[in-house]
């Protein structure tokens, strides 16, 4: 914390060679005299979800997961986190229970795989990296999808926390975004959109990718195709800062910056998130919004 | 018809499930409309199925024909009439066709709810299939054969009057291979009415169209692209439908199949240029330059891979200096304030000068000295197969003092918080003050340490012969274990919060530096000694396979790797942009770090098997010809 403020004083200009600039906005002068959330001891994660069908559609393809929870080892606590959304599509109802199913298939897997084994008088760690048991969770919830709901597909964006380490499986285009403390918001994942790599290619503008008719096309998804090749990653966690897993619902209407600033200015993580989902729904919620924001340790 | 080898299953699991659409197929040997006699199921589609049979026409030859099934699953009468009234156009309009290439029409009629084509029967199988029943790679020769023909059709559906017709659906599955080696295209899109409207977020691009297809823009240079991204998947194997739409150009064919011609990858890449106005503006046009490789190449195998043209030939490369030790070194160097120090089997540990070369002392130990010399406060720090851990003066060479293990050191020193660091054969890693010389504690582990240790964050980490890799705290106290499947001689390295090392059991591991957690693992070819080095997110290492590998760490993915002639035991180091490595086939090689492309090679006399060092624009090499190289970086 001390360090914080140093680092705050070390970017102030000197006062010997003044420069006159506008004046900092109050809100501003909040945002950077508000110190981070106080730290806790023993590292612990504080987590907050929300969801909505949104003002334009009658029921929800959305599914989330979350557990927080704490290992207890012989020598150390050590956090421990599972979240996941997903975002069903499909006719017949295919699309909720794509995503129903893939969050029971790659939650069940990882406790049964990661988190169980802590659980007995002598933990034994599985022999598997974690990024292969993320890989193997999101292939077992494919191969579920494909056989008990043929024809429904969804997105899955997964988060393990590990101690400081973070592990991020993902498919489609729903978000993992890191928010730091110092305004800074990072997208964590790659969307599998066929209009976002037009976009990227310069083939098309950004308004135009709004309203291309296959604005809405994946081109990798829960329960498409075969071999299945999802994004894996994984990451140290940052000193402080906040993990936000979020479906299209929200990042596709509510811009990023003002994402940002509402985690910000939010009292914890509950708040923020019934503020985000508040904000999509603003502004027009044309489909179902799913928020899990986690707020990071040291 | 479309995407049949993907969709297939689903879709008719589907009808089953959902049972609300009429999926029942025609049995076989049941006749459909008393002329065509049902023998058997070919495929299954979003559609409907398509069946062989035998035209009952025909009593005294077995004429066959491929008779497509499509469902008409609309609801609503004026959508129906309107699918069905647009598939008797394109029926028509194939009947107009007359190519080789392109399946015969015989007759279509409507029945109810199901729509019916009788087509020519094709007496082979489809890219798809072949692609997929093909071990290695399909001959480069066999490839350019049926894309000349491919060309051929499309400049006939080009030139259709008054309209030119677009396929606008080349991809393996769409074109067969009948048994005389003739291309015949199928699926004239004729299905496409049939399979309705798609509703909400939906799934799977083509893999094979171009970006202004998606416009809706496609004209007759889409199915030029389409084409090229067919025979990048014919010859890379690489199925485009699972990559990222578009991103043919990072995936250039040689890098994937390097047996194939540099002529041949350059009409590919014409063909699947982004900008329609960047690629043959014809059919024709692609069909002579496919001509033109034909001639050029002879079509003969393809010669061995050329060297590449911007890499210096190796006879160019001459050492600044070289120096000659009594035997051969198979440890590393260090450099510091322009002395560079190496240890020899010959037992000395020589310091000469890094700008020339010159011989500024040695220093006899009884044993060989196989590790890298580390310089500490004005003092050399190394360890020797006499079982000792020398400490002598940088500067002249003279002995400070000397620590006795119970068994030969092949480990390197390690120094943090006022203590060396230490493993030897003697099955314990020692902790040495390094003022006093005296040992802070040693811990025994059961096998030998010849992995250097390495401290962060107060915990020491080194492998062992055992396979174990250990972190311990500054009292010795064991915080956590890993064991590996066989012995971890590489010395591990931290970075992030990760610790990184491979394995004799042929695998490169991270795990989390506080808990010892796996978090990935990377198969190598063959086990490995080799401690990796990180550059820009990516990491390297070497193995006994030969090859230097280049993994990215965020994913564990293999960026590249590049094959020397024999094991490569030391390890890489990351220099500018260059990553320098040595290999056992006695050269010493310059690789581009981010593509592995081999910048130049240097051959010494004798096995390479230690690391180099950069520094100041020159990269020092020992060898086991006795040599120490210094080459401009």
């Amino acid at each position: 914390m001390k360090r914080f403020f140093e680092k705050l004083r070390g970017s102030q200009p000197s006062t010997s060679q003044e420069i006159p600039t506008r004046p900092i906005p109050k809100e501003n002068i909040e945002i950077i005299s508000k110190p981070p959330y106080p730290r806790l001891e023993p590292p612990q994660l504080i987590v907050g979800c929300a969801q909505s069908v949104g003002i334009q559609r009658d029921h929800n393809e959305d599914a989330l997961f979350t557990l927080t929870t704490t290992l207890t080892g012989d020598f150390r606590n050590v956090p421990f986190g599972l979240y996941i959304v997903a975002d069903g599509m499909g006719g017949h109802q295919h699309g909720e229970i794509a995503s129903g199913i893939a969050i029971r298939s790659m939650a069940g897997y990882i406790i049964r795989k990661l988190y169980t084994p802590f659980l007995s008088l002598k933990p034994n760690l599985p022999e598997e990296s974690l990024l292969e048991i993320m890989q193997e969770g999101v292939q077992d919830a494919h191969t579920a999808i494909t056989k008990q709901v043929p024809g429904g597909v969804t997105t899955m964006t997964a988060a393990l926390i590990l101690g400081n380490r973070m592990t991020i499986a993902h498919v489609g285009d729903s978000r993992a975004y890191l928010i730091s403390n110092n305004g800074r918001i990072e997208a964590l994942t790659r969307d599998h959109s066929l209009v976002k790599r037009l976009v990227e290619l310069g083939q098309i503008t950004v308004d135009e990718a709004a309203i291309h008719p296959q604005r809405n096309v994946l081109y990798r998804a829960l329960g498409q195709g075969e071999p299945f090749d999802p994004d894996i990653n994984s990451i140290q966690i940052p000193d402080t800062g906040y993990l936000l897993l979020c479906s299209d619902g929200l990042w596709s209407v509510v811009p990023e910056a003002e994402i940002q600033s509402i985690v910000q200015k939010s009292k914890n993580p509950e708040e923020a998130c019934q503020s985000l989902v508040d904000a999509a729904n603003a502004a027009g919620g044309p489909d179902n919004i799913t928020a899990i924001l986690i707020r990071l340790y040291t | 018809m479309q995407e049949c080898g993907l969709e297939t299953h689903r879709i008719t699991q589907n009808f089953d499930s959902a049972g609300n659409h009429p999926s029942q197929q025609l049995e076989s040997g049941s006749s459909l409309g008393n002329r065509y006699l049902i023998q058997d199921v070919i495929g299954l589609g979003g559609m409907g199925a398509v069946y062989r049979a035998r035209d009952l026409h025909f009593p005294n030859v077995e004429k066959l024909v491929a008779v497509k099934e499509m469902i008409n699953q609309a609801r609503d009468p004026l959508v129906r009439s309107t699918i069905v009234r647009n598939f008797e156009r394109e029926a028509n309009l194939l009947a107009t066709l007359d190519h080789p290439g392109i399946p015969r029409i015989y007759d279509y009629f409507t029945h109810n709810e199901r729509s019916y084509l009788i087509l020519e029967f094709i007496n082979g199988k489809d890219l798809e299939a072949i692609l997929g029943e093909t071990v290695g790679f399909i001959p480069q020769e066999k490839v350019v054969y049926w894309a000349v023909e491919l060309c051929d059709v499309l400049h006939y559906l080009h030139s259709h009057k008054p309209e030119p017709i677009i396929f606008r659906d080349m991809k393996p599955s769409n074109v067969m291979i009948n048994h005389h080696n003739h291309v015949i295209l199928i699926d004239f899109g004729i299905a496409k009415p049939f399979q309705g409207s798609q509703r909400g977020t939906m799934i799977g691009t083509e893999g094979y169209s171009p970006p202004e297809q998606y416009r809706g823009e496609a004209n007759h240079l889409a199915d030029i692209y389409a084409l090229g991204a067919t025979l990048h998947h014919l010859l890379t194997k690489i199925d485009p439908r699972l990559e990222p739409p578009f991103s043919f150009g990072e995936r250039p064919l040689r890098k994937f199949n390097p047996n194939l011609s540099v002529e041949l990858e350059s009409v590919v890449n014409v063909a699947l240029q982004y900008a329609p106005q960047d690629r043959y503006q014809s059919a024709l046009e692609m069909k002579e330059a496919l001509l033109a490789v034909i001639k050029k190449t002879g079509m003969l195998p393809p010669k061995p891979m050329v060297k590449d043209s911007s890499s210096t030939e190796e006879q160019e490369i001459l050492p600044l200096w070289e120096y000659a030790c009594e035997d051969e070194i198979r440890g590393s160097p260090t450099q510091s304030s322009g002395v560079i120090y190496i240890g020899s089997y010959d037992n000395n540990m020589y310091a000469m000068k890094a700008a020339s070369g010159d011989f500024l002392w040695k220093y006899p130990t009884d044993g060989g000295i196989v590790s890298k010399p580390l310089v500490y406060d004005g003092n050399i720090y190394f360890g020797s197969e006499d079982h000792r851990l020398h400490v002598i003066n940088a500067r002249l060479g003279q002995i400070n003092w000397t620590y006795y293990t119970k068994g030969p050191i092949r480990s390197s020193p390690y120094i943090a918080e006022g203590h060396v660091f230490i493993g030897s054969d003697d099955c314990h890693l020692h902790a040495i003050n390094t003022l006093s010389g005296r040992p802070a504690w040693k811990l025994d582990v059961g096998a030998p340490v010849r992995s250097t240790p390495i401290v962060e964050h107060e915990y020491v980490y080194f492998g062992t012969e055992d396979g174990e890799l250990y972190c311990v705290d500054f009292s010795s106290k064991v915080r956590w274990r890993f064991k590996a499947k066989r012995a971890i001689t590489s010395s591990p390295i931290v970075h992030n919060g990760v610790i990184y090392f491979t394995s004799m059991d042929a695998t490169l591991y991270a795990l989390d530096a506080r808990t010892g957690w796996v978090i990935w693992r990377f198969r190598l070819g063959k086990a490995s000694i080799s401690t990796p080095c990180i550059a820009e997110g990516f990491m390297f290492t070497g193995a006994a396979d030969g090859k230097i590998y280049c993994v990215d760490m965020r994913t564990s993915k293999e960026v590249w790797s590049f094959a020397t002639e024999h094991q490569v035991t030391g390890s890489p180091v990351v220099y500018n942009d260059s990553l320098y490595c040595g290999s056992v086939d006695k050269y010493f090689y310059c690789l581009e770090y981010s593509t592995g492309r081999l910048k130049w090679k240097y051959r010494t006399n004798g096995a390479i098997t230690g690391t180099p060092t950069a520094h100041d624009g020159v990269v020092f090499i020992g060898s086991n010809d006795h040599h120490l190289y210094a080459l401009t970086a």
